[in-house]
């Protein structure tokens, strides 16, 4: 691979990296060669503060993705019933 | 015949435009003299993975250096600073000539060197060492590994920071070429590593091309699940193999 396509998406939240808690307001989503994670390709997503900050980074496979948007998913579906 | 004393150390060379960027250098210790290599990183940043790479081209007798294309994005660890390249479309085909020069000036500048310089690159370092070999005076040997996009399909891939297909401008090419691809890589295809063999012959250029079975993208990378033992062995021998002949 070796692509630069990188999807974009502003975001209202926070994030708890190495130095503690702070704001995020962007994620940077891809699917490239990691950095870390023992894969030759991985889906990966930088939490930003800013356009350059990056404050969380997680690599992971396509399964894994696959199944954290499910469980997103849900977990919106099911909590948002809750606190209607 | 190989090395096993070294010296490896962080430099900092002149690049694009007079700037000063940072370098890891590795050559074998001894007067020398030594060819010299300038490796370009792949596009996951200047690692782990490339330090020991310049430090194996040492090991067998060659004056590595491989400069960090993401400094001046800085300051950060190099994974960050490649998520900086990312976000911003990745650095320019510009930047990255200039880069080179400086690396091959810093080379023969010392005084162990025997005047000649080569280039390796992998993935995007591929690239860039076939872009950096058709635009630069003064390369003795280049090695494309996989290098992806150097030929462009899509011609909506082409930016503002990387205009030009590197493929267009074979005719620069001076260095004769080693290229190693793997036969399931999708970037470069086989049929792209067809159409840049096609081109390279019908501009009349020296090169070798060595295509793997069984192998992909990245099959060098001995810390992924790319990494193919016996084409990674091979294909090491052949850079080997290729420098001793075009660099002595």
């Amino acid at each position: 691979m070796c692509s630069y396509i990188t999807e974009k998406t502003e975001i209202f939240g926070s994030a708890k990296g190495a130095g503690g808690w702070s704001n995020v307001t962007a994620a940077h989503v891809y699917f490239d060669h990691p950095f870390h994670a023992s894969l030759d390709h991985a889906l990966s997503i930088d939490f930003m503060s800013g356009d350059t900050t990056r404050k969380v980074a997680v690599e992971m496979s396509a399964e894994s993705a696959r199944a954290l948007v499910a469980s997103i998913l849900a977990a919106l579906e099911t909590g948002e019933k809750e606190h209607a | 015949m190989t090395y096993r004393g070294m010296i490896a150390e962080i430099v900092t060379i002149t690049g694009n435009k007079g700037e000063k960027v940072e370098a890891y250098y590795a050559r074998p210790s001894g007067p020398g003299p030594f060819p010299g290599v300038v490796l370009i990183h792949h596009m996951p940043g200047w690692d782990d993975w490339t330090m020991e790479a310049v430090r194996k081209l040492a090991h067998q007798g060659f004056a590595c250096i491989s400069h960090h294309l993401y400094h001046r994005l800085g300051p950060g660890t190099p994974d960050d600073l490649a998520a900086k390249a990312r976000a911003a479309g990745g650095v320019s085909d510009d930047e990255v000539v200039g880069d080179v020069k400086g690396a091959m000036a810093f080379l023969r500048a010392q005084p162990g060197s025997n005047g000649k310089v080569g280039m390796i690159g992998f993935c995007s370092g591929g690239r860039h060492t076939f872009l950096a070999s058709c635009r630069l005076e003064g390369v003795d040997a280049a090695v494309n590994c996989w290098g992806g996009n150097v030929v462009v399909d899509d011609p909506t891939q082409l930016t503002a920071l990387r205009p030009v297909a590197p493929i267009d401008l074979t005719d620069g090419l001076k260095a004769p070429l080693l290229g190693l691809f793997g036969n399931e890589d999708k970037n470069p295809s086989p049929a792209q590593v067809d159409t840049l063999e096609a081109k390279l012959k019908a501009c009349g250029k020296q090169y070798e091309f060595h295509r793997y079975d069984g192998a992909g993208h990245a099959f060098f990378a001995a810390e992924r699940p790319a990494y193919r033992v016996e084409q990674a062995n091979d294909g090491w021998q052949k850079v080997y193999a290729f420098y001793r002949k075009h660099l002595a």
